[in-house]
């Protein structure tokens, strides 16, 4: 086990693969930083320093620093894919989906089921997403319900830095495509991290903390907002059994589910907005296929249904908060 | 560039195969028998042939949704195709794409694409992929009059030249984007290639309904791009014979157009006067091709028609997360 914050795990973990595999190239905005000016390759060497020194390692045949062009990065990673090769493709801010979403969502995602099972598509797209830095509504916005609800697509959302090495290991190795949504608040996260291989596999939830009075489902940055949650109201002697779902698709749906057999009550955070978001949508998972366990109508924390906006002020009121959280905790517990 | 007989015969076969194909469909169609969107490539096959003939295997292209064309001349199985655009679960995609999705990866064909304007950006990461084998392997993104005016293309063309991508950018300008001209739809309407040079790389003009000329230029063109001297474009005048899908009314069409494209650009009556004022293949060569090729598409078709249709428990089959 190594200390590392999120960040060096992602780079590690590119690193340790580019190495392990010839076939891996890397491509994106600045992830070299500096190509064209005084100051040279690498004067940057990537905004969010999850590329540092791969350039000098492996060159620009295998890492790519392309224009600004988000139809061109994903839509180039779609056709290297095809051709052989295993891309990982960067987009600076998730909120940029927007500008190459037909590459995701008619292509990529389409590719294996239109050619009839007969094409790979190894492509890894790394969003670095979420609210929390004054980054105002274009720069801020947690958009992996979306994706989420495209057939076939894999969506995964590291919480610690090592389920980034296990989750990144295995997006990179996997055949099919996968977004992989990185937080910026997360990246200064320091935890233990595991040497060597390692790879986790997706659809599996991971057990946060445990409790027997009330589950509470999250993922990404949201599962630290939970923990905090939780750990305040052990304090009272409330057992909360919080599950982060690390990939929204493919779903653990028997964790989330077996759970809920044995709190009865549930809660939902989500760092997206309420309508057709990955809360809602479990939510309605568990009305369906736990009715009758349920003591308490599921309670979704979630931000409001609005732009993530500019000021502190407002930011700070939009993101669902631990004092949030509990609210939702004591109100399904004291529903009826 | 002198062709031998085999290569003459090879590329007449091609075009011939394109058009048969294409001609069929088109009446297929009309009866009824296929469902869904069908874009007809009849009157371009100089362009498709004289590009692919260049190509191996390990060469790609990446098609349009007019591709059955650009298949064939890459040497897609024929019957696999038709079997497809029957909606056959034998199909080349097991009834899963259609007319507008046909791929064959194995054979460097990359996909046709349904949504115009977006393959051009897979064909600079197709080419990067073989920038990266180093073997002078190329990438091609067919594009039409239409794709030349989709944002996508101008970033491709930038990124394939920023990265020096061996890829060629081919726009086939038949003249018409879905029902509309270019005079009216592209700024540069006389000259599409020009806009590949003004993003820095060299770009050729060819004539897309002379197989000759098509080949030559993409010679000289090819030598250039595998020669490590980054992208590279080219432009064809070509025409469509069909409408932009099958049942198009073709309001559009000048009077008589139609048949005056058929007697002055048809690319395969201007294969047969060349190689025949150039005595270098009989009429009875060429017609031997044509009946050849008339009797692979009959059994195409009937293959296709007795072809076992696909299951609905086949609807989940291929996505790659299934619930």
């Amino acid at each position: 086990m190594a200390q590392m914050m999120m960040r060096e795990a992602i780079l590690e973990t590119i690193r340790a693969e580019m190495r392990r595999d010839p076939t891996i190239m890397m491509l994106g905005e600045d992830i070299v930083g500096g190509m064209g000016t005084a100051g040279g390759p690498e004067a940057i060497g990537g905004i969010w320093s999850t590329s540092t020194g791969l350039y000098e390692e492996f060159g620009p045949n295998r890492i790519i620093d392309t224009p600004i062009s988000e139809s061109a990065i994903i839509g180039s990673a779609a056709g290297a894919a095809l051709a052989g090769k295993r891309p990982i493709a960067e987009l600076m801010f998730a909120d940029f989906v927007g500008v190459c979403m037909d590459q995701i969502w008619n292509q990529i995602a389409k590719f294996r089921y239109m050619f009839g099972g007969k094409s790979k598509c190894p492509v890894t797209i790394r969003l670095v997403y979420g609210a929390g830095f004054n980054a105002a509504p274009q720069h801020s916005q947690a958009v992996y319900a979306m994706l989420t609800s495209m057939p076939g697509l894999k969506v995964v959302l590291p919480s610690t830095p090592a389920d980034a090495k296990g989750l990144l290991t295995q997006a990179i190795r996997d055949d099919d495509p996968v977004l992989f949504f990185e937080h910026k608040a997360l990246y200064g996260m320091k935890g233990e991290v595991p040497e060597g291989d390692y790879q986790i596999p997706f659809g599996h939830a991971r057990q946060v903390r445990s409790g027997e009075h009330v589950t509470i489902v999250t993922c990404g940055m949201m599962v630290g907002v939970a923990e905090r949650a939780a750990d305040q109201l052990a304090q009272e002697g409330i057992g909360c059994d919080v599950i982060d779902m690390r990939t929204t698709s493919p779903l653990d749906e028997e964790a989330i589910l077996d759970s809920v057999e044995m709190t009865g009550r549930v809660v939902l955070v989500d760092e997206s907005p309420p309508r057709c978001s990955v809360a809602s949508d479990v939510a309605a998972m568990i009305a369906n296929r736990a009715f009758a366990a349920l003591k308490a109508p599921p309670q979704m924390v979630t931000a409001p249904h609005s732009p993530v906006p500019f000021a502190r002020e407002l930011e700070s009121a939009y993101i669902p908060s631990a004092p949030k959280v509990i609210d939702a905790v004591r109100h399904v517990l004291a529903y009826r | 560039m002198q062709l031998s007989r085999d290569q003459l015969v090879q590329a007449y076969r091609r075009m011939a195969t394109i058009r048969a194909f294409e001609e069929r469909l088109h009446e297929e169609i009309a009866k009824g028998e296929i469902a869904g969107f069908t874009h007809l490539y009849c009157g371009q096959e100089a362009v498709a042939v004289g590009v692919c003939e260049h190509l191996a295997d390990d060469d790609f292209i990446v098609s349009t949704h007019r591709g059955h064309g650009h298949c064939l001349a890459k040497g897609v199985d024929v019957k696999g195709m038709m079997k497809e655009i029957y909606g056959r679960s034998t199909g080349l995609c097991k009834g899963k794409g259609g007319s507008m999705h046909i791929a064959d990866v194995d054979k460097g064909m990359l996909g046709a694409n349904g949504i115009v304007g977006a393959g051009a950006p897979q064909a600079v990461g197709a080419a990067l992929a073989a920038k990266m084998d180093g073997k002078g392997k190329v990438a091609i993104a067919f594009s039409g009059d239409g794709a030349c005016n989709q944002g996508t293309t101008f970033e491709a063309m930038n990124m394939a030249v920023v990265t020096k991508a061996p890829c060629v950018f081919v726009f086939e300008n038949n003249h018409y984007s879905e029902h509309t001209g270019p005079d009216y739809a592209t700024a540069t309407a006389s000259d599409i290639a020009g806009r590949a040079e003004a993003f820095g790389m060299k770009a050729w003009r060819a004539n897309g309904c002379d197989f000759f000329d098509s080949y030559e230029a993409m010679r000289e063109l090819l030598e250039h791009v595998r020669g490590g001297n980054g992208p590279a474009a080219i432009e064809f005048d070509t025409e469509r014979f069909y409408g932009h899908f099958e049942g198009d009314p073709q309001r559009y069409r000048g009077d008589g157009e139609i048949d005056r494209l058929r007697a002055e650009r048809d690319c395969l009556i201007a294969f047969r006067r060349k190689v025949s004022e150039a005595k270098l293949l009989e009429a009875a060569d060429l017609d031997a091709v044509d009946a050849e090729t008339a009797s692979l598409i009959e059994e195409a078709v009937q293959e296709a028609r007795a072809a076992p249709l696909p299951t609905p428990e086949m609807v989940l089959e291929d996505v790659y997360i299934s619930y």
